[in-house]
């Protein structure tokens, strides 16, 4: 085992993607502590989304250091590994499996043995059930326990994918435009619900709606082109210069 | 919980029919006399037992199509390979009884001036082996394809237009004569297997009832499948392949894995037709073949298992009367059922009347929830 060469759970260091010359990613570097909660917020193409591809093994980065646990360099594997090592996320448009019910939805996502063996042999044993319980109580679908997952309505689809994500109990959350189509009561709910989990785990929350992330009252980071702009409380970064500039346009 | 259990209520209706077959077919065959309106004529039973055999690859196909999304256009080539395995066999069986009497030599090998059997038959005089390779060679070949195209992420139609050009391509190695599988007319003329002549009618009839036998067992086996968390991990890679990644999920193993087990079934489904057919020769590999399986699986219902089953009897009944009625029609059938199905159908046969009859009963509840008192008195 080599020794850590970071104590932060999640370590980016000059992080640059390229798609055919554009940088969608330009030397980024971020590092988050264990259970802190980060906002990320920018405009259109800042590089959020993309900066989750590379955190989650989806898009590789042309240059740069991406650590897990100053361990794990996340660079070098692939999505199913790396959501072995704790690392779950949250798509931008709720992405769930609409033909499972609720509970298969969430059985799927429990922290289980993974293998094609381990699964052919199991039919959801009590135990499940009982994480379950918990899991459906904890986002309020405990009344839509046995409906189609598809017909849920879009905050309830929200609410199970992250659900689904408490389920494989990962070390770090990332978490993209939750509040995204929500009433302004379940934004309100979805941030007490974050601010819950990041007691215990890290968050990575990437969110347009200011309200929201200032509902969050966590760290901000604000992208912009590729690389961080400005760093600090929503109340710094918002007085920020350049990111005023950005944000109206010039 | 919903229930998931292996005996509900499709899985014993399927079980019935096939045993009311299995029992039926026999003795309508046996008892009546000729000429009688109960009586199943001899020529029958192989027949009514090659229905059983293709349902028994339908029922392949909709474990990968129906389940995980993978559209494999080449399962074909699986069935002929089991049939080829057993038509090994069967031909060793014929010992000195060939044309040319040769105790060792096939036929096709005499003729071609073969003087020994090439290594690749040794073996396949022994029943057990030739069983073994049954399951043994189409599971190879899956296992080392599906490895290759899934670690590729090989998905959609590039996956249905490489498994079509693997059973054509095999098609063209097994028409040559240097395959030493007997080329363009395949393996034939068999006599016994297991010491029973095949061209008997109990013998017959023995085969039909374990084609029956093995496709309720493929039937349970795929229902298993299915109702594990592994099968709704499968439909999880159907529906939303990535998201299933990122729950950390291989999901090439996955695909392995079912499309693999998907191929031993078609194996063995070769293996009982041969027999009762009598003949394996390389059209079996042809790619429309393939293709007209997916068919079966589509007008039956895909996703639902018994709907493959039902499709591939009614579609091969259907084309038994077609070709002796109306044969140039056959294919014009064929092809305006598909676009038929496709269009009205989407979900298939029994997919449509799965909905109809929830619909129904749906609507049934509705009725007498609100008044119970007045329908409780009919």
């Amino acid at each position: 085992m080599t020794v850590p060469v970071t104590p932060t759970l999640l370590y980016l260091d000059n992080i640059t993607v390229s798609f055919d010359g554009f940088r969608a990613l330009n030397a980024l570097s971020l590092a988050i502590d264990h259970a802190e909660m980060r906002a990320i917020i920018g405009p259109n193409g800042a590089g959020k989304t993309t900066m989750m591809d590379v955190i989650t093994g989806k898009t590789q980065p042309n240059e740069g250091t991406a650590l897990f646990e100053g361990t794990h360099d996340l660079t070098a594997l692939d999505e199913t590994a790396i959501a072995e090592l704790g690392i779950g996320r949250k798509f931008q448009t709720p992405t769930i499996f609409e033909m499972h019910t609720v509970e298969d939805n969430l059985l799927l996502a429990l922290k289980n043995r993974r293998g094609p063996l381990a699964t052919l042999l199991s039919r959801g044993v009590n135990q499940d059930m009982v994480r379950i319980d918990a899991l459906l109580e904890r986002v309020r679908l405990t009344a839509q326990r046995h409906r189609r997952a598809g017909e849920l309505s879009h905050g309830q689809k929200q609410w199970l994918e992250i659900g689904m994500l408490l389920a494989q109990e990962p070390k770090l959350l990332l978490i993209d435009e939750p509040a995204a189509g929500m009433t302004d009561q379940e934004t309100a709910d979805t941030a007490d619900l974050l601010r819950d989990i990041a007691r215990s785990k890290a968050v990575i929350v990437v969110e347009h709606d200011m309200t929201f992330v200032r509902d969050l009252g966590v760290k901000v980071t604000c992208l912009h082109e590729g690389s961080v702009l400005a760093e600090g409380s929503l109340d710094a970064v918002s007085a920020n210069e350049r990111v005023v500039e950005v944000y109206l346009g010039r | 919980m919903r229930t998931h259990s292996l005996f509900d209520r499709q899985t014993i209706l399927v079980l019935s029919l096939l045993a009311a077959a299995a029992i039926l077919v026999p003795t309508m065959n046996e008892l009546p006399p000729p000429g009688s309106a109960l009586h199943l004529s001899d020529h029958l039973v192989p027949l009514l037992g090659k229905y059983v055999c293709f349902a028994l690859l339908a029922l392949s196909v909709d474990l990968i199509w129906g389940f995980s999304g993978i559209l494999s256009l080449g399962h074909g080539a699986f069935f002929a390979l089991g049939g080829y395995a057993m038509g090994m066999y069967l031909m060793r069986q014929i010992g000195p009884r060939g044309v040319y009497g040769d105790p060792i030599l096939p036929d096709f090998m005499i003729f071609l001036n073969w003087k020994e059997l090439p290594w690749f038959w040794h073996g396949f005089d022994w029943f057990p082996f030739a069983a073994l390779m049954v399951l043994l060679v189409p599971g190879a070949l899956a296992l080392v394809f599906g490895w290759f195209a899934f670690r590729s992420r090989v998905t959609g139609v590039y996956f249905s237009i490489i498994t079509q050009a693997m059973t054509f391509a095999l098609m063209l190695a097994f028409f040559r004569n240097d395959m030493g599988l007997g080329g363009n007319n395949g393996l034939t003329d068999f006599k016994e297997i297991l010491g029973f002549p095949v061209q008997n009618g109990s013998t017959r009839i023995a085969l039909f009832v374990l084609s029956v036998l093995a496709l309720a067992s493929g039937y349970l086996l795929c229902r298993w499948v299915v109702g594990s968390t592994f099968g709704k991990v499968l439909v999880a890679v159907r529906d939303a392949e990535s998201r299933t990644r990122f729950l950390g999920y291989r999901v090439e193993h996955y695909k392995l894995t079912v499309f693999t087990l998907s191929a031993l079934l078609a194996g063995v489904a070769g293996a009982l037709y041969v027999p009762q057919v009598g003949i394996i020769n390389p059209s079996e590999f042809a790619p429309a073949n393939s293709i007209e399986v997916v068919i079966w699986v589509a007008v039956g219902g895909r996703g639902t298992l018994a709907g493959a089953i039902f499709g591939a009897l009614l579609v091969n009944a259907g084309k038994t009367w077609f070709t002796a009625a109306l044969p140039e029609f056959w294919l014009f059938a064929l092809g305006g059922l598909f676009v038929f199905v496709t269009l009205f159908m989407p979900r298939g046969i029994l997919g449509a009347a799965g909905d109809l009859w929830e619909r129904s009963s749906q609507k049934l509840r509705a009725r007498r929830s609100p008044q119970p008192a007045t329908h409780a008195a009919e």
